[in-house]
């Protein structure tokens, strides 16, 4: 069947998909996006999460049919400037990451002292950098999901509790971090953005 | 909770910005929370197929035949393989025997082993042409335990055995067994006022790391394959993939791709040998993902271990002689079933003076899942069992379980059972004083708040179970003694390989390693050891692959101490080639060239009194220094295999923890409050991500505590393979985690660093279920504690 969506702000369209397929194959194997993480695709550690319509879903338990003329948000949206993904060649066909892309994490000369990596200038959102800062990332493997689910959280609720952060993070498991610095990361982010706003006299 | 600092003699490098002691960022974190970082499961090729991997439904059978026609026949499948396709003689691999079928070579011995192969243009056409693939059966009796392996009628699982400990076992179906005897455990048993025993029980525990085992096979036109792949060692895994192959090691080109999470489960092979070999049958490029159902099958376990303790003690408190047994079941084939009984034999009596032991362990082989590394690797099970006794001493003693620790707590100069002395420090008194010290959590939260008491933070949460009624607070402790690095004898060492060359008008250290990044930061402490040596700030890591030396594996709690080791260690070649190169271009214009202690800092050469000499720019204009270097610890020796006497252990690692619970006593449901944790790491040379190790490997232990095991039937089958059978804690599950860093300096060790990725893991399950006594009076003698075991129904 065709798919046709909207991922990112950008309308996607996918060929040849199979019905059996889920949303998160669809966005990892076909649409060049897989940030969106595999690591149960049974629904209970929530690495899949993306948001459809708003909502946080697990993609992995979503039939790709059922994102048809829907909007869906991933990792890989959360930035202002994400890179974009779906660029020419890869949009309806087979597209992953290449080896040269896989090699990208080498950290680059010009990066400043703290080694951070990038290939191209990036704005990451209050979230991301916050995970970066408060050491929320280890392997990083249930980063993409926990940033997603943290960012709706903060969407709704400017200045959650620890009991809310733990509520509304508790569909998503961490093996490496313990949660102490995702709880950081997810305080940080609200402290910063509670402090722009005092800023702004908003 | 502060770093807590401390005078040492180590030399501590140059003071460069982002050098070591500081909490700079992850070098690849940017692309972590972007989601471009490329795991082994992300990898993509033009033309790629995908590989399935049948499995054996029987823990032990004879297979009759397979017929692979059907699903050969499916349009999409490319190829399907068996035992018979395999290149070579070479059928079999292994960490420590080479035991282990690639495909099953006529019989399976566990539930889960891989007996065909399949690759197809889509994975559910390979799922589909996989389940077409016919195999006849013939089930075999099963051994699932010390009884059944050892009885006279058992069937042996590995017969003609020619492994190097195949002399030596008393049973075939044993992997290996350690004895250690010190002292006189008999004649100390004389002076004991009291004895206490107790018989233990420590569930099997899966690594549960986040990212499956994956990985990507590409066919090189030299007939040689370049692999893709999630790993902790790359070279063990080559030195096990070529020979199956039949390719000389330089045509397997193995390159680390992003790792998600390891904790001992990516140290035996899993997809590896699969994909290559049919990425070399199909000329195509081929890549395997598990999910989550097949990598509980796809990796080893935690040993899951009965142990039986007796311990002494004078009434004054002093311990008179402990005497134990640990059976562990290595499962079907052997991984690293010798090292961890090595483990578990020489740190079984914990970090006490106990000077008259008797100690036995052993790993059998049975049908039940392989098991082998995991984090705490042998210490783990261990700890749980001495620790227990511990409390039950200072019970019987009328002690606070505290005092009474510190009162056997080994020290610097205490004599293992091993004989070995334990040559730096080993704070063991202090970090139980420290962990002891730290402010309690408030008490009934949901009476002093009120209305606004939050049920979620009650055992139940959110189910809404109680508000208070039948809740009972409890407090525990516990400690543990962790080797660190490889043991008895092994050649453990590490590569590194570092440039220094100007570029775009900056120096910059390019810093090549195989040290696997399985997420521990190794990458970050790389460019801060980089920058602290040399006295550059842009420092490059180099992707982890096989075109260096080997790093050895991300285990042990030794990467830091090794690969970090190696990095100084050519760092400091590297900058004596520099100084060289200053001396020869710049010499004549200062004396201090020739007669001063240099370093090199912010980009200069500068004495040791501060005074700058040149700017490594000028020094570098035209010159590249390129060093490659190997470096080893210090050597250790094997256990006499009668005795268990022998330097075995490079260094040792300590950790303290304090656990605060609350369970509801009618419905058996436990909330552990906050889990405390003090803990030596000698140096911290990057604070921020210490204190993630120490709160990660904390929670892995509160997982084997209250919640992980996988159920293995008395028939050898896995009964929970998903995580909704299987448990790890959520965050709601894991309470707030203080965390005391001491840091005592090791002379033996990089920087006086000590290794510290386990420790943490060790004394938290102890804790965790001593708090839980305390909260309810019961023996519990198993972990995980379950519902039922605390409501006793």
């Amino acid at each position: 069947m065709r798919l046709t969506f909207n991922v990112n702000g950008r309308q996607q369209e996918a060929d040849d998909v199979w019905e059996g397929e889920s949303l998160l194959y669809v966005l990892r194997e076909r649409l060049g996006l897989p940030g969106s993480k595999n690591a149960c695709e049974q629904g209970e550690c929530g690495s899949c999460t993306v948001r459809l319509d708003g909502v946080p879903v697990c993609s992995c338990l979503v039939a790709a049919g059922q994102a048809q003329d829907r909007d869906i948000v991933t990792v890989e949206g959360l930035a202002d400037q994400a890179k974009k993904r779906a660029a020419a060649g890869c949009a309806g066909g087979a597209c992953g990451t290449t080896l040269d892309e896989a090699k990208q994490w080498e950290s680059k000369p010009a990066d400043g002292q703290s080694g951070e990596a990038s290939t191209s200038p990036l704005t990451l959102s209050p979230i991301q950098q916050a995970f970066i800062d408060a050491g929320a990332v280890q392997c990083g493997f249930c980063t993409p999901g926990l940033l997603v689910a943290a960012d709706e959280l903060l969407e709704r609720n400017d200045s959650p509790s620890d009991a809310d952060i733990r509520e509304a993070l508790s569909g998503n498991l961490c093996r490496c971090t313990g949660y102490e610095k995702i709880l950081d990361a997810v305080r940080l982010a609200a402290a910063r953005a509670g402090a722009e706003t005092a800023g702004t006299g908003a | 909770m502060g770093v807590t600092r401390t005078p040492t003699n180590i030399t501590q490098g140059s003071q460069t910005k982002g050098g070591i002691g500081e909490s700079t960022l992850r070098p690849d974190g940017t692309l972590k929370v972007t989601g471009e970082f490329a795991y082994s499961s992300d990898l993509w090729h033009e033309d790629m197929l995908w590989g399935f991997t049948l499995r054996s439904p029987h823990p032990h059978a004879r297979i009759k035949s397979i017929d692979t026609s059907e699903a050969l026949a499916q349009a999409g499948v490319y190829a399907v393989l068996t035992h018979d396709d395999l290149p070579t003689e070479h059928t079999k691999y292994g960490l420590e025997y080479t035991d282990t079928p690639v495909l099953a070579d006529g019989v399976v011995r566990h539930h889960g082993e891989p007996v065909a192969l399949v690759a197809a243009d889509h994975p559910e056409t390979a799922r589909r042409a996989a389940a077409k693939i016919k195999v006849d059966y013939e089930p075999l009796p099963v051994v699932h335990d010390e009884a059944s392996a050892l009885a006279d009628d058992a069937p042996i699982l590995h017969p003609g055995r020619d492994d190097h400990h195949a002399g030596q076992v008393p049973h075939p179906n044993i992997v290996h067994r350690q004895p250690i005897i010190r002292g006189n455990a008999e004649e100390a048993a004389q002076r004991a006022d009291v004895i206490v025993s107790g018989e233990y029980e420590v569930g099997m525990q899966d690594q549960a790391f986040l990212g499956p085992e994956s990985g990507l096979a590409v066919p090189g036109e030299d007939g040689g394959v370049d692999l893709y792949v999630a790993t902790q060692w790359l070279h063990s895994d080559l030195r096990q993939i070529a020979p199956v192959l039949g390719l000389p090691e330089e045509k397997v080109r193995m390159t680390l791709s992003g790792v998600g999470g390891a904790f001992g489960g990516r140290e035996d092979l899993s997809m590896q040998i699969h994909a290559c070999l049919l990425a070399l049958r199909t000329g195509k490029p081929v890549k395997i993902v598990y999910n989550r159902f097949e990598s509980f099958f796809g990796h080893v376990h935690r040993h899951p271990a009965k142990l039986w303790y007796e311990h002494g003690a004078t009434k004054d408190g002093k311990i008179t002689h402990m005497k134990c047994r640990i059976v562990l079941d290595g499962g079907a084939y052997a991984s690293a079933s010798p090292a961890v009984v090595g483990n578990a034999s020489s740190l079984s009596v914990g970090p006490y003076v106990i000077d008259d032991v008797e100690i036995e362990a052993v790993a059998l082989y049975t049908n039940n899942p392989p098991c082998g590394a995991m984090r705490g690797f042998g210490a783990v099970q261990a700890c749980f069992a001495y620790e227990s006794q511990m409390d039950k001493l200072a019970e019987k003693l009328g002690m606070d379980p505290v005092e009474f620790r510190q009162k056997n707590a080994m020290s610097q100069g205490t004599i293992m059972p091993t004989g070995q002395v334990v040559d730096s420090p080993a704070p063991v008194a202090e970090l139980l004083r420290r962990v002891k010290a730290m402010p309690l959590p408030p008490e009934k939260q949901w009476e002093a708040a009120g209305d606004a008491a939050d049920v979620r933070a009650l055992p139940g949460g959110l189910s809404n179970t109680t508000h208070g009624e039948g809740v009972v607070r409890g407090i525990g402790y516990a400690v543990g003694i962790k080797n660190v690095g490889f043991s008895e004898g092994f050649d453990d060492y590490s590569t590194a390989r570092v440039q220094l060359q100007v570029i775009n008008g900056e120096p910059v250290a390019t810093v090549h390693t195989a040290m696997a990044e399985v997420g521990q930061g190794g990458v970050t402490v790389h460019a801060q050891i980089a920058r602290t040596e040399l006295g550059v700030t842009q420092v490059v890591i180099h992707p982890a692959d096989t075109q260096v030396g080997s790093a050895g594996s991300t285990s042990a709690s030794r990467q830091t101490y090794m690969t970090g080791g190696a990095v100084k260690n050519t760092c400091e070649a590297v900058r004596e080639k520099v100084l060289e190169i200053g001396r020869r271009k710049f010499g004549t214009y200062h004396p201090a060239w020739a007669t001063a202690e240099l370093l090199l800092e912010s980009g200069k050469v500068v004495t040791d009194g501060g005074e700058p000499l040149a700017d490594l720019v000028d020094v570098l204009e035209g010159e590249t220094v390129d060093i490659e270097l190997e470096w080893r610890h210090r050597p250790t020796e094997a256990f006499d295999l009668v005795t268990g006497q022998g330097f075995g252990h490079v260094q040792y690692s300590f950790a303290a923890h304090r656990a605060v619970v609350e369970v509801d006593t009618e419905l058996g449901l436990v909330k552990v409050i906050e889990l405390a944790c003090a803990q030596d790491v000698g140096k911290a040379l990057n604070p921020l991500s210490v204190k993630g190790q120490i709160q990660g490997g904390t929670t892995q232990g509160l997982g084997l505590a209250v919640m992980e095991e996988i159920i293995v039937s008395k028939d050898s089958k896995v009964r929970n393979p998903s995580f909704t059978d299987y448990l790890i804690p959520t965050i709601l599950d894991t309470p707030t985690i203080p965390v005391d860093v001491l840091e005592l300096a090791d002379e033996h060790a990089p920087y006086g660093l000590r290794g510290i990725g386990e420790a943490p893991t060790l004394s938290s399950t102890p804790a965790v279920v001593s708090a839980i006594r305390a909260a309810t009076g019961l023996a519990l003698n198993r972990v995980p504690v379950r519902p039922e075991h605390i409501t006793g129904t």
